[in-house]
């Protein structure tokens, strides 16, 4: 059936509900409303008030009580409305379910799934634009996802529904609506950990996530087309774990790599990419590995700030050539 | 403490009564005139309006004193306007031009105003409980008689924030005037499903802080309970906490279907409207004729009009620019 980023995530949770009794929902207005962006649409209807749970304003709040319920064998996923405000349940996050089974010694789980909104964009400013993966991809326990296209928003968060640790799910923002995707009406899952080739190319590898992989792509086939360059494009997927051997693999083949996300240049993925090839890579390198990131700032609300605070495909386009002709 | 206050509802004298409904029907005017910018694209990410609740902003920071600090929510055009930032650079800030109040980089949500002493628009919920009690406790510890004035939604009262500031407050005895805008509706939550006690006044005087609830729809009675409130914070007393009970008119932001209330209870509120309801009790009085209010409107419409002549004519900060300001430019002190 065809659908979107948005909807796919609504079917995984509609699906997940229905085949595990122990799959709950909490969050703000999720239940009622729907989720601000009506993620959850149709969730209370379908399962009632005790499995899709509105909570009042308590980011800390709502993950803990996930933790705990995950601790005794339940699997809930709970929403931060917008992935800017995790900050607010960050100490849940890192020091309670990243440690919840080294704490007991292996003799408790915590199969918890904070779904979070991010992403720029959407004029949004400094609080309602982040892309705040990278302050998790560092903490032992946890594992990160981010889904780039529709088929993975479902396979993605259906496998980290049914992960026995805690994952925290980024969902970007900007592409809810913008990109649809006919998806097999089959149970499917993607694997976390396995990142995917996107398009096969010999020249330079692109290696990328989330909300720049449609830009990527773009600037892919711009430099096929007008400069006869082959950019293979690998979608990292999951953040944590990160697929060593996918990323050392099109480094190999390709001796060139860029490396471009949404989130900030400084502790972002990127740096960690870097240093896994220069470590064991390095001899297959014909050119420093470079990085397209954010800028080290906020996310202003003026239009053009923001613009050019973020990677588009210009950019992407430009900082290909560069690194072809090095 | 809430018990058996009586707050003044007779009217001040014709001149301030003037003055309160200028400032009420410049914030509606303002805000309807934004709401039409943004749907013609000229504004755009959020924009959470204040209509309904006009008379909060414009009764409480009434009776505060110039040198007084404000901290607001996203929610805040109406408390900026009303604090004395002027409408030009506040519309210049909606269009994100770089002569607006936070030099367009925050938008609607993050109006900032140093001069004014106003301290944002904070757009995380319960964000600006801490720093209120920072600014508190400065001019507390500096031995200056200001009074932190912190406005926020009863959505906040769920935060343990909200909690941490009551309870420090108190306890240290900070002057901070608690401005809790109870519209009743967290985005789609109503109180009572979010509270398990739903008397905020309750919850501040759990913590030992005087709570008093006010009509938020009568700007008269929002100013003399805040005068009241402010004269106690700034006698040493300690914080002070009103709930002004009051209703916003409009979505949560800008677009929302508003299935979680009803068209009829909507209609009951608007017979509250707090600017029509003081406009006929003032013409009843005899202090409002219709030539006065067309004055006021027309002074407001030209102001807003000004405005938006401003930031249609105003800049995008230079693209150099973009990552001044992350630090300071001045040598460490
Ligand atoms: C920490 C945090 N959590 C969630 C949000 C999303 N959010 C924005 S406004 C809002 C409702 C707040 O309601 P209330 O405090 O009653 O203020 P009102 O909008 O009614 O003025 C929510 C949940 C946020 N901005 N910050």
């Amino acid at each position: 059936m065809e659908m979107t980023y948005i909807k796919a995530i609504n079917s995984a949770l509609m699906e997940e509900m229905r085949r595990d009794e122990n799959v709950f929902m909490m969050g703000e207005d999720v239940g009622e409303l729907g989720g601000a962006f009506k993620a959850t649409e149709g969730l209370l209807e379908a399962f009632g008030e005790e499995r899709v749970i509105d909570t009042p304003i308590s980011e800390a709040l709502i993950v803990g009580a996930g933790i705990g319920a995950a601790v005794l064998g339940m699997r809930p996923i709970v929403e931060m409305q917008f992935a800017d405000f995790i900050s607010c349940a960050f100490d849940q996050i890192v020091n309670m379910a990243a440690t919840t089974r080294y704490r007991h010694g292996g003799r408790a789980e915590c199969p918890l799934v904070v779904r979070a909104p991010s992403g720029a964009g959407i004029h949004g400013a400094l609080f309602h634009s982040q892309n705040p993966e990278a302050w998790f991809t560092r903490v032992p326990g946890l594992k990160v996802v981010a889904p780039a296209t529709v088929y993975d928003a479902k396979g993605l968060l259906k496998a980290a529904i049914r992960d026995n640790n805690p994952v925290i799910y980024f969902e970007h923002k900007r592409l809810y609506r913008s990109i649809k995707e006919d998806l097999p009406d089959a149970d499917f899952t993607v694997p976390i950990g396995a990142a995917e080739i996107r398009k096969e190319g010999t020249d330079l590898s692109l290696i990328t996530y989330g909300g720049t992989l449609g830009q990527s792509l773009d600037a892919a086939k711009i430099v096929e087309k007008e400069d006869g360059l082959a950019v293979e494009v690998l979608d990292l997927r999951t953040l944590l774990p990160l697929d060593r051997d996918a990323i050392l693999a099109t480094a190999r083949k390709t001796g060139k790599v860029l490396v471009v996300h949404e989130d900030r240049l400084t502790g972002g993925i990127g740096g960690e990419v870097a240093a896994i090839i220069s470590e064991h890579a390095f001899e297959f390198l014909d050119g420093p590995v470079r990085r397209l990131c954010a800028l080290d700032t906020h996310v202003a609300f003026s239009p053009p700030l923001e613009e050019a605070i973020l990677p588009n495909t210009n950019k992407i386009v430009d900082a290909i050539r560069s690194l072809a002709a090095y | 403490m809430a018990a058996g206050i009586e707050f003044t509802t007779a009217l001040p004298d014709k001149e301030h009564s003037l003055n309160l409904l200028h400032q009420m029907i410049r914030v509606r005017r303002f805000e309807e005139k934004s709401a039409e910018l943004y749907s013609a694209g000229k504004i755009r990410g959020f924009l959470h309006l204040y209509i309904g609740e006009e008379a909060v902003a414009v009764g409480a920071i009434a009776a505060l004193d110039p040198d007084d600090a404000i901290v607001a929510t996203y929610r805040e055009h109406g408390h900026a306007l009303v604090r004395g930032i002027s409408a030009n650079s506040i519309m210049a800030e909606l269009y994100g031009k770089q002569e607006g109040c936070s030099h367009g980089r925050g938008g609607s949500m993050h109006l900032f105003d140093a001069a004014t002493r106003f301290y944002g628009g904070n757009a995380i919920v319960g964000g600006g409980l801490p720093i209120a009690i920072g600014l508190a406790l400065a001019d507390k510890l500096q031995g200056r008689s200001r009074v932190t004035a912190c406005f926020f939604g009863e959505g906040a009262v769920a935060e343990g924030e909200f909690h941490e500031c009551m309870n420090l407050a108190a306890l240290w005895k900070l002057p901070v005037l608690f401005c809790c805008e109870n519209n009743l509706y967290a985005m789609g939550t109503a109180l009572k499903r979010s509270e398990s006690e739903v008397d905020l006044c309750l919850k501040a005087s759990s913590y030992e802080i005087p709570a008093w609830p006010v009509d938020g729809m009568d700007v008269v009675a929002c100013e003399d309970a805040a005068q009241k409130a402010v004269l106690a914070v700034r006698s040493g007393e300690g914080p002070f906490f009103l709930e002004f009970r009051t209703y916003r008119f409009r979505a949560h932001s800008m677009y929302d279907p508003q299935l979680y209330r009803t068209k009829e209870e909507v209609e009951e509120w608007k017979k509250r409207d707090p600017i029509s309801t003081f406009e006929d009790r003032m013409h009843q009085r005899k202090i409002l004729d219709d030539d006065e209010l067309a004055g006021i409107e027309k002074q407001v419409g030209s102001e807003i009009a000004e405005a938006i002549e401003f930031a249609e004519a105003g800049t995008w900060e230079p693209i150099e620019a973009l990552t001044r300001f992350v630090y300071s430019e001045r040598p460490a002190q």
